[in-house]
């Protein structure tokens, strides 16, 4: 296959324009300069000696002492993508990832991630968007290399192939280095196009491969953003008004100042900071600090008026955002009728790593040392607040210790920022678990009415579902909501997979004191959950399986049966439960695949418990197999806290869960035995690190509506006694 | 002045007595392996060894280990045990994000050291002590019984 290059070649042209074309010397050259990512948050491997250099485009040096240096534009947050995205370029380049270093690139318009227009890490898109990119980095660079050997051999390109980042001759005997072919392959023009290898000739790709990250990650050395230690570096923590929406009108600092080891205290705009030599120092005077708040309009909200507000918004007829057919009509003429209400909290992302940034801003740049999902946004927030050029905002992205969406945000990134420019010095922002959890972006609560209409043979014929909750992008990109509809809000609600003839979909959008964000799967979560259970309701109303009626629905649609088949035909779909157990499945299309659950529930004493979940998937194309498994369990897991754990409340204007003790998550005891299966596909690579999230609640709610015959209509689960 | 061993070494910090072992470590003895999560014991991101058994770093004040031994994460990798659930986490493929990771393999190791062929059960209660958000529990808990009972050989 010969496919057009599409990769950005700017890098590369760049490098000419500074080296002269050639890269002969010994010195780094400016733009590559900033690629030598500093210690702090170093990746995997040791630092690269830097001598002449191949650099054929942003991703990939490969130097003529025989380092090979992979620059991994995505974020690593336990998604593996410092692993998979390697493994595409390697693919194509013909190394082992035993061969490689990979660092984390910095900010640059040339690591934008194309299906977002953004440098960031986020709707699970990473190996989707790298699919075509990096290998065709990878083989254009082999092409150039071969190209390089050939020439000095003076034999015909075509006839060398290349093995573990050697070029071998037609002979059998002769080989070359790629290390002694960079130089000459930096001379090269680059070819205008490249031939990918053919699936049967994958040797990286769909075999599991280990983790880069891990070994560095069980013995304490992975750096996270709250592990950055600079020279003459001070800790702040800031405390910020309860309430949400409140403003600063004065406070005393006389306790803490001059308090051993405590630097400054100082307003920012989210708060008052207390800057300290260490952690412990800054956590304890933030204690002392008396602080006036003007709470402002959220004083005096409480969950139940917020509730109320949904409520009433949904009496009002919303946007229309989908629109089959006529439902109405058919509700009306269709001889049976269900209608339920479906609820959600607000949730937190609860990384297990609290926010934090290091800044280190001087008149001549910003170093930002900081575990962020979006590289370009945190470049921008610097640039606000410095007035700085984004050539001198240097971004160095540590792990992350989760992000789950929450490192899409920008907030602890202005704190570190705003303090270390006012103060001289690098400052790292520390957030406790209370700030986290108190002082989030939430997953939006949400109110659902559904109404569904079956005619006299139980088929399926009317859906109508009216979905009213606060608006994330109204928050985040306001000009995306101009016709009154938020499109996170209502994916998984509408281009359901299912042949229902006639089905309306309305959004109402309501405000929240809460600011809003994108949570794992994000408008998914919640309404694969809805509308999955809600299918559910509609089985037993027509006396169908609920196995059965999705089959129904699915006819010509054989990729979702078959994954349906598999997770019914590993979970025993039939075959009865044991006594006192239920079974529940449901399926979501999202993020390009397909990802159905079964899961087996028992109830004792009012308490649900979670024995088993099986999982299966067509993601496309895998290129990490066990990445994927892991994905999928962990996503599963994700999903069921927020379907039997806490959730987020308000009193007063003010979070009212404080930390793990308030806002639990799931534990091992807790966990059930998950089982994911893949079904094989040659289709491109679809996402997963977010549909595992989206079915779990609705199987696990289907579950409990076939133990018990009670329908679940708010989560988290809280039964009836 | 508080004198006390950490990974086999003698270490001193001149800090309050009253300040967490877990901010000593990072702040003032730079092991940043040990980690925070929550402050109030709850997710166990913080577990290191004291004489042996399992503590929460984060409520464990510096002046009560004065004296006495420390293993954190960094130290782990030296006894037999350890290495061996390191070794066993990267068989199993355990860690994600890998910030709850050394609280899981410290409690592990403790678990291990005070009861070498754990009961399922034990091993559950021992790791019910770390909190995951990434959900890698079932992996951890094959990777404690992979050392607890060793795959047979293939010949």
């Amino acid at each position: 296959m010969t496919a057009p290059v599409r990769i950005d070649r700017r890098a590369f042209l760049r490098l000419g324009a500074s080296g002269g074309g050639l890269l002969l010397g010994l010195q780094l050259p400016a733009p590559l300069a900033r690629w030598v990512v500093p210690a702090a948050s170093a990746g995997v491997g040791t630092a690269m000696a830097t001598p002449a250099e191949f650099v054929p485009n942003a991703w990939l040096r490969i130097g003529s002492d025989g380092g090979i240096l992979f620059l991994v534009a995505r974020s690593e947050m336990g998604q593996g993508v410092m692993t998979a995205l390697p493994m595409l370029l390697a693919e194509e380049l013909g190394v082992g990832l035993d061969q490689i270093v990979v660092r984390f690139a910095p900010a640059d318009p040339a690591y934008v991630n194309i299906r977002i227009g953004r440098q960031l890490t986020g709707g699970s898109t990473s190996v989707r968007e790298a699919w075509y990119r990096l290998r065709e980095a990878g083989a254009l660079a082999r092409t150039v290399l071969i190209e390089a050997a050939a020439a000095r051999w003076g034999i015909i390109p075509a006839t060398c192939r290349v093995e573990r980042a050697q070029v071998l001759h037609p002979d059998g005997e002769q080989r070359l280095d790629f290390a002694a072919l960079a130089v000459a392959a930096a001379a090269l023009p680059l070819p205008a196009a490249v031939t990918l290898k053919p699936a049967a000739a994958w040797q990286l790709i769909g075999t599991p491969a280990p983790r880069l990250d891990s070994p560095d990650k069980v013995n304490g050395r992975a750096r996270f953003g709250l592990d950055v230690r600079l020279t003459e570096k001070a800790v702040a923590c800031v405390v910020r008004c309860p309430v949400f929406g409140g403003r600063l009108r004065g406070f005393d600092a006389d306790a803490v100042e001059g308090l051993p080891g405590v630097i400054a205290v100082l307003p920012i705009s989210s708060g008052v900071a207390v800057v300290a030599a260490d952690t412990w120092i800054a956590l304890q005077a933030r204690r002392m600090l008396r602080i006036d708040w003007e709470p402002g309009p959220a004083a005096g909200l409480g969950s139940a008026a917020l509730r109320a507000r949904s409520a009433a918004r949904l009496e009002q007829a919303g946007t229309i955002v989908e629109d089959q057919g006529d439902a109405l009509t058919a509700l009306a003429a269709a001889s049976t009728r269900v209608e339920a209400l479906y609820e959600v909290p607000y949730q937190a992302h609860a990384c297990l790593e609290p926010m934090n940034c290091t800044a280190d801003v001087r008149a001549d740049g910003c170093d930002l040392y900081v575990p962020t999902q979006d590289q370009g946004g945190a470049q921008q927030a610097t640039m606000e607040i410095t007035g700085l050029p984004a050539a001198q905002v240097r971004v160095h992205t540590t792990f992350l210790g989760g992000g789950f969406g929450r490192r899409l945000e920008q907030d602890f990134v202005r704190e570190a920022v705003a303090l270390s420019k006012a103060l001289g010095r690098p400052i790292q922002v520390v957030w406790t678990r209370e700030d986290d959890l108190r002082h989030g972006v939430y997953r939006p609560a949400g109110l659902n009415r559904l109404r569904g209409g079956l005619d006299r043979a139980g088929r399926l014929v009317a859906w109508q579902h009216r979905v009213v909750a606060p608006s994330i992008l109204a928050r985040v990109a306001p000009a995306a909501v101009a016709d009154g509809v938020d499109r996170t809000a209502v994916d998984g609600a509408v281009d359901l997979p299912y042949a229902i003839p006639n089905r309306q979909v309305q959004y109402r959008q309501v405000d929240s004191p809460l600011p809003v964000g994108f949570w794992r799967a994000v408008g998914t979560s919640q309404n694969t959950w809805i509308t999955e259970c809600f299918l559910d309701e509609l089985a037993a109303a027509g006396g169908r399986d609920p196995l059965a009626l999705r089959r129904t629905l699915l006819q010509g649609r054989p990729r979702h049966l078959a994954v349906l088949d598999l997770a019914a035909q590993k979970a025993g779909w039939g075959a009865p439960a044991a006594d006192g157990r239920g079974r529940g499945i449901a399926l979501v299309d999202a993020f390009g695949s397909i990802v159905v659950q079964v899961a087996e529930v028992s109830l004792q004493a009012g308490v649900v418990r979670v024995h088993r979940v099986v999982c299966a998937v067509d993601c496309g194309t895998v290129v990490n197999p066990d990445g994927v498994v892991a994905q999928l369990e962990g996503g599963i897991l994700f999903g069921l806290t927020a379907t039997l754990k806490g959730a987020i409340t308000i009193a007063d204007g003010q979070v009212e869960q404080g930390n793990f003790d308030t806002y639990p998550l799931l534990r091992a005891s807790e966990t059930p035995v998950v089982e994911v299966h893949i079904v094989p596909s040659t289709e491109p690579p679809g996402g997963v690190g977010e549909p595992g999230v989206s079915p779990i609640a609705a199987a696990v709610c289907n579950a409990v509506f076939a133990a018990t015959g009670q329908p679940v209509h708010s989560l988290p689960i809280r039964l009836r006694a | 002045m508080i004198a006390f061993s950490v990974n086999g070494e003698p270490r001193e910090v001149t800090v309050a007595p009253e300040v967490p072992l877990l901010w000593v470590l990072r702040d003032h003895l730079g092991l940043t392996g040990t980690k925070y999560g929550c402050g109030i014991a709850q997710c166990g991101a913080c577990i290191v060894h004291l004489d042996g058994q399992p503590v929460y770093a984060c409520v464990t004040p510096v002046g009560s280990v004065a004296g006495r031994q420390v293993v954190s994460i960094e130290g782990l990798g030296a006894g037999r045990i350890g290495a061996a659930l390191q070794q066993a986490w990267i068989a199993e493929q355990v860690p994600q994000c890998g910030y709850c990771q050394s609280g899981q393999l410290m409690a592990a190791a403790a678990l291990l050291t005070n009861h070498p062929q754990p009961t399922d059960e034990q091993v559950v209660a021992a790791l019910d002590r770390v909190l995951c958000r990434c959900g890698t529990y079932n992996r951890v808990r094959r990777a404690v019984h992979r050392v607890a009972r060793p795959p047979t050989k293939q010949a």
